[in-house]
């Protein structure tokens, strides 16, 4: 009987089977790769309304992420100043810059400045920030080092996996209360100062919830 | 081993006991009947194959899609709407759906039963109904899998419940039986398609191998010159079709020892699936501190109940096989009264757990379970129970009777009632525990929807299509292996026994 398929056919399934591997390693490092929060979110860097340096004012004037964020520690939202918090110095200081044009626009009519949003968490998730900084979790921590950047930018991955790395190891993220604002802190290195800063976890009775409705409410 | 030889081992007064006694020599019925030779059952197993589908087969095609067509526009009314057109509702979380889960996935054991542990403990007669069995098992897990999958709500979130790393560093709930199911079912599904497909190979060869015999005399009768070109063109599809599927079998020696060898390894394989898939499968119920469902029996009892609801299943697709392609002799009463035979067991074994159920709810001590099962033979679902009892424990027991075996269109009702039993069984278990639990403040009376109706309708519709199309496009029984229990493969042939044995 005379041969239905060509010689050449011989090869095809260890050609399928190479091609699904080679395929199938593709698809693998292709989703790790872009579909991670980490290549989707991080380096995201709007353009905003007015050119505000974080840079300038937090890293080289050392003003209290306060001053403007003024509800962070007593709200579970922390609040973007409203044109009256600028002009409480640039009533003074460059008040006829061109580059503040829009502020004192805003201030005047009391239109908001339409802010770009950079770090958002999706609705169905719950975080409030007055209890993460005032049990110790730094602002550093989810923004980066925001006092030096002059163009802020979507520091860390803000995935779930990122909330339940910390959520899960408290300890490795906690520092004095003291400290939560400052963005240069630097975890001490010698084992008696791990040891006391591991120690907040206990004391300030820190148990961040790791089951599904403590942050999907 | 002849007859001689063994009376030899035996002491003198032993012979003569026997001689004196004469015991009945027992014949054994041949598993293929009326002296067929093997070019016959070559030739109809494949002349299903080979000619025109009958107009029933056309008739059952166009009804079984049709019903097909209700589980799909049961599930399109359920992801366009939500769960909630689904009759759950508090206390009664699980209904229909984990109900007909439970029900498909045991009509599936059968198939693996008779392909592995039949297979392993040598059962000749397995070969006629091993092919159609498995592949009811495999479309059995397709239906039933359909209703866990669609039951998790956002169905396009299913993947979730494979443990694939993610950016969420989280992973499914390896303490959950119902993760432990997700592994056992879909471990069932493959080893299934496997062993099915792998034992095909040598027949899709058969198929292949007589397609290009056809097609190199060239000779095609028919009475036009359109039927004889389309009967032509069928054959060269043959040709690429089970050319690619057979993969290069030659019927060569060595592939049929490394044949034998692969069947018996997956064989082994799935003998522990047959008791495990659905263990675990009870276990969703076991596991759960629920009274009715917290009980040790019930891995054993839900095995038992699975193989005899899916002999049930067997008989009710072969009987009427056997009818419309005059299988008689191939499927012969000896395997009809073996499968009741299995099924008489496996519905003792069950009717024995409901029994038991009782005796430990009254030894037990602990109202609750107690209750719980008063309730269930005399409570709101009262009704259900007693059809599952009655179609259970009663209907099986008529199988002692040879007279009952023998007549063919009574088996074939029986098996229906067998598998009306075991959907209620399901039912029971699943609605009553959660119906009536702890609170009596939040007890409930649960009633299915129409979209539940639709689903589980259609259900017998895909599973139907699956099936006919599988009689129409592949080999219904190994030809090779029915071939190997026929009377003309004793290899010690009919001249040495003298008739006094038979094989």
């Amino acid at each position: 009987m005379a041969n239905i398929f060509p010689k050449w056919v011989n090869s095809i399934p260890v050609k399928v089977i190479i091609a699904l591997v080679l395929i199938k390693t593709a698809v693998v490092v292709g989703v790790t790769y872009y579909f991670s929060p980490e290549y989707t979110r991080v380096g995201y860097a709007p353009t905003q309304p007015v050119a505000f340096s974080h840079e300038f004012h937090s890293g080289t004037l050392e003003i209290d992420c306060r001053y403007c964020h003024t509800f962070v520690d007593r709200s579970g939202h922390s609040n973007v100043p409203g044109t009256n918090v600028c002009m409480s110095c640039h009533s003074m200081v460059l008040k006829d810059d061109d580059r503040l044009a829009a502020v004192r626009q805003s201030y005047e009519s009391g239109e908001p400045i339409p802010w770009v949003r950079i770090h958002k968490v999706p609705d169905y998730v719950y975080f409030n920030h007055a209890v993460h900084v005032n049990r110790g979790i730094g602002c550093v921590e989810c923004h980066g080092q925001v006092n030096e950047m002059e163009v802020v930018h979507h520091a860390k991955q803000l995935s779930m996996g990122f909330c339940l790395e910390c959520h899960r190891n408290p300890e490795d993220y906690i520092r004095p209360i003291d400290e939560v604002y400052n963005l240069d802190w630097e975890r001490p290195s010698d084992s008696q100062s791990i040891e006391e800063i591991e120690g907040f976890v206990h004391d300030w009775g820190v148990n961040p919830p790791q089951s599904c409705s403590g942050c999907h409410r | 081993m002849s007859t001689d030889s063994t009376d030899s081992q035996f002491s003198p007064e032993r012979s003569a006991l026997l001689s004196k006694v004469e015991p009945a020599v027992l014949e054994e019925q041949a598993l293929v009947t009326n002296n067929r030779d093997f070019n016959w059952v070559t030739n109809k197993i494949c002349k299903i194959v080979e000619t025109n589908a009958p107009n029933w087969w056309w008739v059952c095609f166009a009804v079984a899609l049709a019903t097909a067509s209700f589980t799909l526009v049961g599930l399109i009314w359920l992801v366009s709407t939500g769960v909630g057109v689904w009759g759950l509702a508090n206390p009664i979380n699980w209904g229909w759906a984990i109900v007909n889960f439970v029900f498909w996935i045991g009509i599936g054991h059968a198939g693996t039963l008779i392909s592995a542990i039949l297979c392993l403990l040598k059962q000749g007669w397995r070969t006629s109904i091993n092919r159609a069995a498995e592949a009811m098992t495999i479309f059995a897990v397709v239906c039933a899998g359909i209703f866990p999958l669609f039951h998790v709500g956002r169905v396009w979130f299913a993947w979730w419940l494979f443990p694939l790393p993610n950016a969420n560093l989280i992973w499914p709930q390896f303490r959950s039986p119902l993760e432990w199911d997700v592994f056992a079912v879909s471990t069932y599904g493959t080893v299934s398609v496997l062993f099915w497909y792998m034992g095909m190979i040598p027949d899709l060869g058969i198929l292949r191998d007589r397609a290009v015999q056809r097609l190199t005399k060239g000779v095609y009768e028919g009475s036009s010159k359109l039927r004889q070109s389309m009967a032509h063109g069928a054959d060269i599809f043959r040709k690429y079709f089970y050319g690619v599927l057979a993969m290069g079998w030659r019927n060569a020696g060595n592939h049929w020892r490394n044949y034998e060898m692969a069947y018996l390894l997956l064989a082994g394989l799935s003998t522990p699936l047959v008791l495990s898939v659905h263990t675990i499968v009870s276990f969703d119920f076991a596991v759960a501190v629920l009274p009715g469902w917290h009980t040790t029996i019930f891995p054993p009892y839900f095995v038992a109940g699975a193989i005899f609801s899916g002999f049930g299943m067997v008989l009710t697709l072969m009987l009427p096989l056997r009818a419309l392609y005059g299988l008689h002799d191939l499927i012969t009463q000896r395997h009809i009264d073996n499968m009741c035979k299995i099924c008489l067991g496996t519905g003792s074994i069950v009717g024995y757990a409901y029994i038991m159920e009782f005796f430990i709810a009254w030894y037990g001590a602990n109202p609750y379970e107690s209750f719980a099962f008063i309730n269930r033979a005399f409570g709101q679902y009262s009704w259900a129970y007693y059809i599952m009892f009655s179609c259970n424990v009663f209907t099986p027991q008529l199988f002692w009777f040879s007279a009952v075996r023998k007549n063919a269109a009574l088996v074939w009702i029986m098996s229906i009632l067998i598998n009306v039993g075991m959907w209620f069984e399901r039912f029971v278990i699943t609605v009553t525990s959660l119906a009536n639990d702890f609170l009596p403040s939040s007890w409930g009376y649960y009633s299915p929807t129409i979209v539940d109706v639709f689903t589980f309708f259609g259900t017998f519709g895909l599973f139907s299509t699956l099936f006919l199309l599988f009689l129409r496009f592949l080999p219904l029984m190994p030809i090779g292996e029915i071939k190997f229990v026929m009377p003309q493969a004793d290899p010690h042939g009919h001249e040495s026994d003298n008739g006094k044995e038979s094989h």
